[in-house]
């Protein structure tokens, strides 16, 4: 195992990160506050509570998932994009590094920075919705999990990728419209009987239930399934990444 | 002899059905400086990528130091450092960053003292600090050689190391690659300069259309293929090479003002003593004359277009 080899994949990813503060940190959570101040703060005071729950508090779970899912296949796609794109890229491949080993400091830092990012945000969020958090240990299990599965895609669409446009294809048109129909910020049992089934085939249904689970003891579909669904996705990714370091796909000729 | 690699029917077929290598066969000796002339498009940067892990073989082995490029990658690899023909640079890394970077990923753990000598011996120490955008081409060039020098490799592959840079660079590039070769390195270069392979090398191999045409020592290629010329400044203009002097292989040029003689210059008898005797016979003087060999650069050009 090369150790120093993912050691400095990953201090130079996260190096990468600190000097682009503003842009991988500041931005997001500001973002991300808006819609605590608009749906949380502003409209959510107007709204019924959700299974008890408070609208403000109810989308919290959701919209640190919106960042999440975003940030993590941002921070893994130009992460290995932008070497494919300067030339760099020869001198991962010429290393003596492992398939393991370039996606363990990869998506390793990727998924540090989202999952930083995401409890920067659940602390931003104290500021203007109250809170609480009935399983830590499963919310951060969720977290981690969801960070390391949207690194590995987001890795995979940094291989695939050949402009910045396509980099941008999938967060935009994908996940976006996925995170937003996947109960971010309204319960799957809200919707009529035929949405409701509809729904389960988007995967992120999953997450966020899951994840909303950990915070207040309800979720849409069962805990288990929701665990489940992860670490299918997560295998379907590490399969895909494994068949493109065998193969060469669009970075070995 | 000590065989550092060994390619053995190395094949690379594109996708695109475009054959670039065809059967190579030939060894690298350990220590010394090869040279892999080669017009654009022969070949030479898909072989150097074959044997650094970029580009994978369509079929045949390479063997470094006893193991297999492919199967056994790590041991290659770790001893291997490559600078590519393209300037291909973290450009908002600093140069120390950049060159730390490169020795961690090779698997050699942290030492800023070896990093520090290689960017005093490259004259980069100064610019540690500078993020690389802000170098020119020729200190970007040092700097990419700094990254595969980081992790203490026995081979360097340097792919066009003076494309583009200036002579003084040139000749400072070509001093570190000496001392690099008297320090134990395997050096392997590519270059279009022949100059550059006259100067340093110690074995030519020539490659054009994915073949393989020669490897040689330079000294033996130089000696073997290398044409000498006596050339004669005439005292008077002749129109033809005068009877008599058939067994000599002769040339009027310059309007026959100039009669140039080709020679062996390895056999014992070149037959200048003879030549020059028949022209005195004959009466043909001459004012002045001087003998040429031809250079790398000559045999290389006759060696690739006649293929």
């Amino acid at each position: 195992m090369n150790i120093h080899g993912i050691r400095a994949i990953y201090r130079f990813e996260m190096a990468r990160w600190f000097r682009t503060l503003t842009q991988s940190i500041v931005s997001p959570i500001l973002s991300t506050s808006l819609y605590f101040v608009v749906f949380g703060a502003a409209i959510g005071a107007r709204m019924g509570a959700v299974n008890n729950v408070s609208y403000g508090a109810f989308i919290i779970p959701g919209l640190v998932m919106l960042s999440l899912l975003s940030e993590s296949i941002s921070n893994a796609s130009f992460g290995i994009y932008f070497p494919k794109f300067t030339g760099t890229i020869y001198e991962i491949l010429s290393a003596p590094v492992s398939v393991i080993e370039v996606v363990a400091g990869y998506v390793g830092a990727a998924a540090t920075k989202s999952v930083l990012l995401g409890l920067l945000i659940l602390l931003t969020a104290k500021l203007f919705v109250d809170y609480h958090i009935a399983h830590p240990f499963w919310m951060l299990a969720f977290l981690v999990l969801t960070a390391v599965t949207f690194s590995l895609l987001g890795f995979i669409i940094g291989i695939w990728a050949d402009g910045f446009e396509k980099l941008q294809i999938v967060p935009l048109m994908i996940i976006t419209p996925l995170t937003f129909l996947g109960g971010s910020f309204y319960s799957i049992a809200m919707l009529p009987p035929i949405w409701q089934k509809i729904a389960l085939i988007n995967p992120v249904v999953y997450l966020i239930s899951g994840f909303r689970w950990s915070f207040y003891d309800i979720a849409d579909v069962d805990v288990a399934v929701s665990l489940g669904m992860i670490a299918l996705f997560m295998l379907l990714c590490v399969g895909m990444i494994y068949w493109i370091f065998k193969t060469g796909y669009k970075i070995r000729t | 002899m000590n065989h550092l690699i060994s390619i053995r029917g190395l094949n690379k077929t594109y996708d695109s059905g475009f054959q670039a290598l065809k059967h190579l066969d030939f060894d690298i000796h350990r220590g010394e400086i090869f040279a892999l002339l080669g017009p654009n498009g022969a070949g030479k940067t898909t072989l150097i990528g074959i044997i650094c892990g970029i580009v994978n073989p369509s079929s045949g082995t390479v063997m470094v130091d006893g193991h297999d490029v492919v199967l056994d990658y790590r041991a290659t690899r770790k001893k291997i450092g490559l600078v590519p023909q393209e300037l291909s640079t973290d450009s908002f890394e600093t140069v120390w960053a950049t060159v730390n970077f490169s020795r961690g990923l090779f698997g050699k753990p942290r030492d800023h003292a070896f990093v520090e000598k290689i960017l005093r011996d490259l004259s980069l120490w100064d610019k540690r600090q500078s993020k690389i955008l802000t170098l020119s081409g020729g200190m970007k060039r040092r700097v990419m050689m700094a990254k595969a020098l980081s992790h203490e490799p026995d081979i360097l592959f340097l792919d066009e190391p003076t494309a583009g840079v200036d002579v003084e660079l040139r000749r400072d590039m070509w001093q570190m690659v000496r001392e690099l070769r008297d320090r134990g390195v395997t050096i392997i270069l590519t270059t279009h300069y022949i100059e550059e392979a006259e100067e340093m090398a110690d074995r030519i191999g020539i490659i054009s259309n994915g073949e393989l045409i020669l490897v040689e020592e330079k000294a033996v290629l130089m000696s073997k293929l290398g044409k000498k010329q006596l050339t004669l400044q005439l005292q008077k203009s002749l129109t033809s090479v005068p009877a008599g002097l058939e067994n000599f292989s002769l040339e009027l040029i310059d309007d026959g003002s100039s009669l140039v003689y080709t020679f062996d210059a390895q056999t014992e008898q070149t037959g200048i003593g003879a030549l020059l005797r028949t022209l005195a016979e004959r009466g043909i003087d001459f004012k002045n004359l001087h003998s040429s060999e031809s250079s790398l650069e000559d045999i290389f050009v006759d060696l690739v277009s006649t293929r």
